[in-house]
């Protein structure tokens, strides 16, 4: 184990760490551009160049692994001078066109001109045109002039998804990136090369000029769109609400954690949140009247539905309930909808499994075939009745007119079963409630609608599959009149009567560590930004 | 009573006061009458006469750095020079400009506004707009000081309307 000394400061680091990598435990920011601690080392940018004693030139600090009693500069006269040279070099062709980069504001190159270039310019002759706004593919954009050739998006195209799309063409400064021949970049993951683009050279299609960065707020979250639960970073605009007609989330970003999903996302989840901000969510809670939705008051709607739960449980009827909880909820709803319904009103009829959540297949890296972002959460909480029904027969059940009141949370149940089934479930029953974000064929037979809060408006946990519970934050406000489940849940259980004393989604997930086995000794502190897996004992 | 104590017997007489004062103005309507009958034909007598200006037929002359309607530049084929950084929206200390950026079909301009708005009614005319402004689109050089209009939404400026305005005075 190596011993080296940056900057003064000593520090023990195993053998082959490069001396970036050391300089990173001392919280020591080296400058780079090529470097990412997830790629290949290229070694190209030059920009991390520091002062090795002994060594009679300058070192990249990216490549060079520690001796021992190495002793490293980053901060001298000549490093510093290196730096700006460094700097001068890539931006003598670069086009300088920030005030309509997407990039700019979260650019390497502005960040470290202002730190260490701020050099005048002495380039006398014209700069090389290169090509603009090249569409690469679904998501991206490449402008090739204001590339400084750090290849990060060719090797991550060759690392990460080994889909060799880009390579770098030509030579001299008339280097360029582009495409292979009949190539396309369309693979899964292609979203990412924008993140890593350090300069504005690769910019996300979806994302280009609805909004500058700086207007941005975020906030830390997991991606709901498969099992896997990456780790992301919400970013939304909400100080410029003309900006992308009131869209209000703007973009989402990978965020690093380790154990799941490194530096990385897929496509599907990065531009899996249109729905948030559709023009089809659910604004008010609504009755059906003359096959039409009426808008009517929260006191109205709960009280409607709680009324009718009363009626059926007071009678002892509680196999005519039927629940179908969603594996889309938060390990807090269930725990919720669990204590509510199975242990104080003793419904049996309670289930997540409504088919339709494996697509496709899992791909080895991140994407896998189920959908759903808390399948685990679902089965570890036993939100299903031991002897109960599962989904499926609950909904065959109520097609039949054995259960009167249905309460479907989230699932589309018309796609699941097909819309045929639906239409008899909604005639056959006495009320059929749909708690949900946005309109859908089940919404349109309910006959009481509830508006609920999307992942980003709402706080809770998701267990991923291999059974990590992690921490979604809420980054706004539900539009409209809707409320996230658990304000629901709180609501309907103070008027059937069995009332929770939940303040806030902490409460419950306090309660939950302590009832429920696989999550015993956790809670919101102990999940930090990586999450923590669950106990094993039960299985 | 109060308001007479230390007048003189001669402005207690109350008549010859009022006879004076009207003297004094009378003279000073008269001769101004005169020198703007003058003026109509042409004598102007310097640093004589009255100072008021006869607005809005007659118009006070602008100092050059004046602060006054915003107008955007046009390129030459007329399409704005705009090219929607949100620079001025961003530095606006009123959040009075609401900009839109779309993809321009020329890869060279890449992007620019198909929204431009300026909310006249909240626009505090601190001028940080055309001081942000990276390529000299937007300026407040119209010399347009009376756009008073009778509701707030007439006060909203579009970018059609801001693109026709015109300088005060083309540049010599």
């Amino acid at each position: 184990m190596p011993t080296v000394t940056i900057d003064g400061q000593q520090i023990g680091v195993p053998e082959g760490t490069t001396i970036i990598q050391a300089a990173e435990m001392l919280d020591i920011h080296i400058p780079r551009y090529c470097y990412h601690p997830g790629l290949s080392i290229a070694g190209s940018c030059r920009m991390c160049l520091v002062q090795v004693e002994k060594t009679p030139k300058l070192q990249i600090a990216c490549y060079t692994p520690v001796s021992e009693g190495m002793a490293v500069h980053t901060n001298t006269e000549q490093v510093v001078k290196a730096r700006q040279a460094i700097l001068e070099f890539l931006l003598l062709n670069h086009p300088v066109d920030c005030p309509v980069c997407d990039q700019a504001g979260e650019c390497w190159l502005q960040e470290y001109y202002m730190e260490y270039g701020l050099y005048d310019s002495a380039l006398l002759e014209d700069k090389v045109r290169k090509r603009k706004a090249v569409i690469l593919g679904p998501h991206i954009v490449l402008d090739t002039e204001r590339c400084i050739l750090c290849s990060r998006c060719l090797r991550f195209c060759d690392e990460i998804t080994k889909t060799h799309e880009l390579g770098i063409f030509e030579r001299g400064d008339r280097s360029e990136i582009w495409l292979y021949p009949g190539k396309v970049l369309d693979n899964k993951y292609c979203g990412n090369v924008a993140d890593i683009c350090p300069v504005g050279s690769l910019t996300d299609r979806d994302f280009r000029f609805i909004c500058r960065v700086w207007y941005l707020e975020d906030v830390n979250s997991i991606c709901p769109c498969c099992s896997t639960g990456c780790n992301i970073i919400v970013d939304y605009n909400l100080k410029r609400p003309h900006a992308a007609k009131g869209r209000r989330l703007m973009r989402l970003r990978p965020r690093y954690n380790p154990e799941v999903n490194k530096w990385w996302m897929c496509d599907e989840g990065r531009y899996g949140f249109k729905f948030v901000d559709a023009s089809d969510r659910i604004l008010d809670p609504a009755r059906k009247e003359n096959d039409k939705l009426k808008p009517i008051p929260w006191e109205e709607a709960l009280g409607r539905v709680a009324r009718a739960i009363r009626a059926l449980v007071d009678e002892g009827r509680q196999e005519q309930i039927g629940i179908i909880t969603s594996r889309w909820s938060t390990n807090e709803e269930l725990y919720m909808a669990r204590r509510l319904f199975v242990e104080q009103l003793g419904v049996k009829g309670l289930d997540h499994r409504v088919p339709g959540n494996i697509v496709g297949q899992d791909d080895g890296f991140l994407i896998r075939a189920d959908k759903s972002p808390n399948s685990k959460g679902a089965e570890l909480i036993a939100v299903h009745h031991p002897e109960g029904m599962d989904a499926t027969q609950i909904v065959q059940a109520a097609s039949q007119g054995k259960i009167k009141l249905l309460y479907v949370l989230h699932h589309d149940l018309a796609e699941a079963f097909g819309n045929k089934l639906i239409q008899k479930v909604s005639q056959n029953t006495e009320l059929l409630v749909y708690q949900g974000t946005n309109f859908n064929q089940t919404s349109d037979q309910a006959d009481v609608v509830l508006p609920a809060a999307a992942w980003p408006e709402k706080e809770g946990t998701f267990t991923n599959y291999a059974g990590r519970v992690q921490k979604i934050n809420e980054a706004f406000a539900p539009p409209g009149r809707a409320w996230p489940d658990g304000k629901i849940f709180v609501e309907l259980a103070s008027r059937l009567g069995a009332p929770f004393r939940y303040i806030c989604a902490e409460d419950i997930f306090r309660e939950m560590a302590d009832r429920v086995e696989p999550f015993k000794g956790m809670s919101y502190s102990s999940l930090g930004l990586t999450g923590s897996l669950v106990s094993s004992q039960g299985e | 009573m109060a308001a007479d104590k230390g007048l003189t017997f001669w402005q207690r007489l109350y008549l010859p006061e009022i006879i004076k004062g009207m003297a004094l103005t009378g003279s000073h309507f008269f001769i101004n009458l005169l020198l703007l009958s003058l003026r109509l034909i042409g004598i102007r007598l310097k640093g004589k006469g009255p100072v008021t200006i006869r607005y809005p037929e007659e118009r006070r002359e602008l100092a050059p750095r004046l602060r006054s309607l915003h107008r955007l530049t046009r390129r030459e084929d007329g399409s704005p020079r705009c090219v929607a950084c949100m620079m001025c929206e961003t530095v606006c200390p009123a959040y009075c400009i609401y900009i839109v950026a779309a993809e321009h079909a020329d890869p060279d301009i890449e992007k620019y506004p198909i929204r431009f708005d300026i909310d006249l009614g909240v626009c505090v005319f601190c001028g940080y707009c055309v001081e942000a402004c990276p390529v000299d689109a937007i300026r407040m050089d119209s010399g347009s000081l009376d756009f008073a209009t009778y509701s707030r939404e007439d006060m909203i400026y579009k970018l059609d309307d801001l693109l026709k305005i015109e300088p005060a005075r083309a540049k010599g």
